[in-house]
């Protein structure tokens, strides 16, 4: 199981967990199962979220591997100038 | 993927040879955006609204189209219907919006309509005869007034998931983050100190106007030259908004005169396009710099209120920020990025960040080197300097004792991986300008700053030919000295000279997708796919070697510029250089070349601290910088001079940001200052020596440990400067731009 941090302005979607378990092998798996336990994610998901493991910020990538026991925190996506 | 065979030690990377564009750029040889001309082009020009707010009632451009000289003129109506979406989901909605306006004029400068004609003087006169009929609306243009409840609504149903229920429909996005406790925290502190401030509006500044040159047939297929940061964000928008396929739209990056963010959208090149369509005949169009102000992307205006505790011996024990930020009559304000980014220098145990995304009746906000996090900066580095102050600590100290390090709770989530704030922090304070004396009437500030870059989807293609020479073709538009870097690292793998490499930024037909260059991620992305297709044909140069030798390949390797056995056990070959290989690889298996294809993931974030000094005129308010210092991590510099180039810009468009720039606007809505007389950036004369200092944490997600370097520079002038200032002057100074008039009000409300 992966524990997902989300940023605390998603409480009001998760029914108030700030952190949420998912089974997920990668990012991409870890997004659809957020949204399976928890449908109200669909909308900050589909607005673009980044995903953070174990310090590393993955802005887009589906196919990057989370390994056991890392440290996954869901994120805005980032814009630059 | 796979982020292996890191190298430290370098031949070429971190040398600083002379740039591959200088003679282009200074005998007048580049084509930039206004350059380019076609058989048969007219010259296309916008109509653009007097009101903040209208609605647009009807247009009659009859008298216009009959004129002879003009051969089209379109309006909303020439353009894809594309589907509209709350917050940035219907980002191509909102763009379509800004380029043209719809059912609405929203801001002072919103195109209406437009014209081509068969000279730019034909176009100006015609756009003249294009009857607007407005009802005009009550605007707002004040991001705190545009949230209060009686503010005029701008667009019903624009907010997106993230809106508490009973906020103003003009606030869009909503971000709320951080940890720990703060009022507990608040609870521990010593001294609390609570304070609000405010920046204005400022335009990104490029010297280049926007410009472009289109064309368009019925068949549906186009050509597009223009000025951009991204010409495939540029193709998929316009395509989107043509109705066109994207692949059927040719995008041609000109030269670039600046962009810092402006330019990674698209405002003239869809209308270009449309007119083009309709004529059946290319269309010029090039913005005044009155229509770059009015119409272009200028930053977020921002509304703050920080609360920062601190103990005795400067140990910070609760951070709270509320950022209001207005982006104009969109979506897209990055509430959320200075929320994120404001407190991200420091190790908290309590910290919580509010973002706000607001709109208001002026033109859509546009990126602005490291979006959002320098307004924030501003706030939350005062408040710490006001701290500083009042419980008689060092300021330097502070943040050395608060600073963020390797497996650091961020601010925003996640724990650092290894950053380099600290050693900008020390080199800070080993710096001679940290303990120079100060002149009377003289102040000292400083600041950190932190941005987090990018990766971004991107591709690099390199071939060999056979003289030994090699081209290598990114995709992402030259704004910082890419060219020179990418030869640098190319130069590195392939170990043949700088001289010996020409890079060129490959247009949309020739090369894969490329993100646009926005993040900092050009040094950091296309470097990487550089390297990594630089390395994809030295494989193949290994196999030509092997074959040659008859040995097996893995038993050759590269060095030098040279295919060379690898050990002992290999058999005993002289070196074999890169250009004896190439000279006749098409009998020996074809061309060589190189490729990388994907999206970079590991940018590394960077960290960055400034030293100002400045003093106050008392009699005039005007402030002069006399000292200033860029201390800031590069991960490691390519081509330092560039890189030192990206810090003393970042430290100048921040002292213009902090002092002067700002976008005015009269009751009536409309922009008071859109020429550069009234819009003051900073001249030469109004700038000191800007001292650089680079420090190399390498990033672990880069192969040579690249970090971005583009933006974080923009992040501490802000505050540095209004700590200096406020040092100077005696006086807390909460507002941007410390003009000369609210210097004095400041001086004269302390008495």
């Amino acid at each position: 199981m992966v524990e997902v941090h989300l940023w605390s302005g998603l409480r009001s979607l998760t029914g108030g967990q700030q952190v949420v378990e998912v089974q997920a092998k990668t990012t991409g798996e870890l997004l659809q199962e957020l949204v399976r336990v928890h449908p109200q994610l669909q909308g900050p998901i589909k607005a673009g979220v980044s995903i953070a493991i174990d310090g590393r910020i993955i802005a887009t990538g589906l196919t990057e591997p989370i390994p056991e026991g890392a440290e996954v925190y869901l994120m805005q996506r980032l814009r630059g100038g | 993927m796979a982020l292996d065979d890191r190298k430290s030690d370098f031949t070429f990377v971190g040398t600083r040879p002379d740039r591959p564009d200088g003679l282009d750029k200074v005998t007048g040889r580049a084509k930039f955006g206004a350059d380019a001309y076609a058989p048969g082009m007219l010259h296309g020009a916008i109509l653009r609204s007097p009101h903040a707010h209208a609605r647009i009632v009807k247009i009659d451009t009859s008298k216009a189209e009959a004129l002879k000289d003009v051969k089209a003129v379109v309006t909303r109506a020439d353009f894809a219907d594309v589907p509209f979406q709350p917050g940035l989901e219907g980002e191509f909605w909102n763009v379509l919006e800004n380029v043209m306006a719809g059912e609405k004029a929203l801001y002072d400068g919103h195109a209406v309509a437009a014209v081509a004609a068969t000279s730019a003087l034909a176009a100006r006169d015609a756009i003249k005869l294009i009857e607007v009929e407005y009802e005009v609306l009550p605007h707002v243009t004040d991001v705190d007034k545009a949230m209060a409840p009686d503010a005029p609504v701008i667009r019903e149903g624009a907010a997106d998931y993230s809106v508490p229920e009973a906020m103003h429909p003009n606030v869009v996005r909503y971000h709320e983050s951080g940890h720990g406790d703060v009022e507990a925290g608040f609870a521990q502190a010593d001294l609390v100190i609570e304070d609000s401030f405010v920046t204005e509006a400022t335009h990104q500044g490029y010297i280049e106007p926007h410009a472009c040159l289109a064309s368009l047939g019925g068949d549906g297929k186009g050509e597009l030259w223009c000025t951009t940061q991204g010409h495939w964000i540029a193709q998929k928008t316009c395509a989107a908004l043509l109705g066109i396929e994207t692949s059927q739209l040719r995008v041609t990056a000109s030269e670039i005169g600046g962009g810092f963010g402006g330019k990674t959208t698209v405002f003239i090149e869809p209308v270009a396009l449309a007119l083009s369509r309709k004529a059946n005949r290319p269309v010029k169009l090039v913005m005044t710099r009155s229509e770059v102000f009015r119409a272009t992307g200028p930053t977020s205006s921002a509304s703050m209120d920080i609360k920062i505790g601190m103990k005795k011996d400067g140990t910070i024990t609760a951070a709270e920020g509320t950022f209001r930020l207005q982006g104009g009559a969109f979506p897209g304000a990055p509430g959320d990025m200075t929320a994120m980014c404001a407190f991200a220098p420091y190790n908290l145990t309590n910290v919580r960040q509010v973002g706000y995304d607001v709109m208001a009746n002026r033109p859509k906000q546009a990126a602005y080197r490291a979006p959002g996090a320098p307004m924030g900066a501003f706030a939350v580095e005062s408040v710490l300097d006001e701290l500083c102050k009042k419980l008689g600590l060092d300021p330097l100290d502070v943040r050395l004792k608060n600073a963020a390090h390797e497996g650091t709770r961020a601010s925003y989530g996640p724990t650092y991986e290894r950053i380099g704030l600290v050693e900008t922090l020390e080199a800070a304070k080993a710096h001679p300008h940290y303990s120079a004396p100060l002149k009377p009437g003289q102040g000292r500030g400083i600041s950190c700053g932190f941005w987090f870059n990018h990766g971004g989807e991107t591709s690099v293609s390199l071939a060999l030919s056979e003289d030994g020479s090699a081209q290598v073709m990114v995709g992402t538009p030259d704004i910082g000295g890419s060219r020179a870097s990418m030869a640098l690292m190319a130069a590195e793998v392939l170990g043949i000279p700088y001289e010996n490499i020409r890079v060129t930024v490959a247009d949309t037909a020739t090369l894969g997708y490329n993100d646009v260059s926005h993040g900092s991620r050009v040094t950091y992305a296309s470097g990487l796919a550089t390297i990594k297709a630089a390395r994809h044909a030295v494989e193949k140069l290994c196999e030509r070697a092997a074959a040659k030798w008859g040995i097996p390949v893995d038993a050759v390797k590269w060095e030098n510029g040279c295919a060379v056995p690898s050990g002992p056990n290999a058999g005993d070959f002289d070196p074999l250089p890169l250009a004896d290989i190439t000279a006749d690889m098409g009998a020996t298996g074809g061309p060589i070349s190189g490729h990388f294809e994907a999206t970079p993931e590991g940018a590394g974030v960077s960290f960055g601290t400034h030293i100002v000094d400045a003093e106050v005129d008392p009699e005039t308010g005007k402030t002069s910088v006399t000292r200033y210092t860029v201390i800031q991590d590069a991960g490691k510099a390519i081509h330092p001079t560039y890189v030192e180039g990206q810090y003393q810009g970042g430290a100048a468009q921040g002292i213009g940001w902090a002092l002067n720039e700002e976008y005015i606007y009269g009751d009536d809505g409309r922009l008071q200052n859109s020429i550069f007389l009234d819009y003051r950036i900073p001249v030469a004369s109004d700038l000191p020596m800007i001292d650089t200092v680079i420090v190399e944490v390498p990033n672990p997600g880069h192969p040579f440990g690249v970090r971005g370097v583009g933006e974080t520079g923009i992040v501490p002038p802000l505050a540095a400067i209004a700590n200096a200032v406020s040092h100077a002057a005696g006086v807390r100074m909460r507002q941007l731009p410390m003009s000369p008039p609210r210097i004095l009000a400041a001086l004269k409300e302390n008495g």
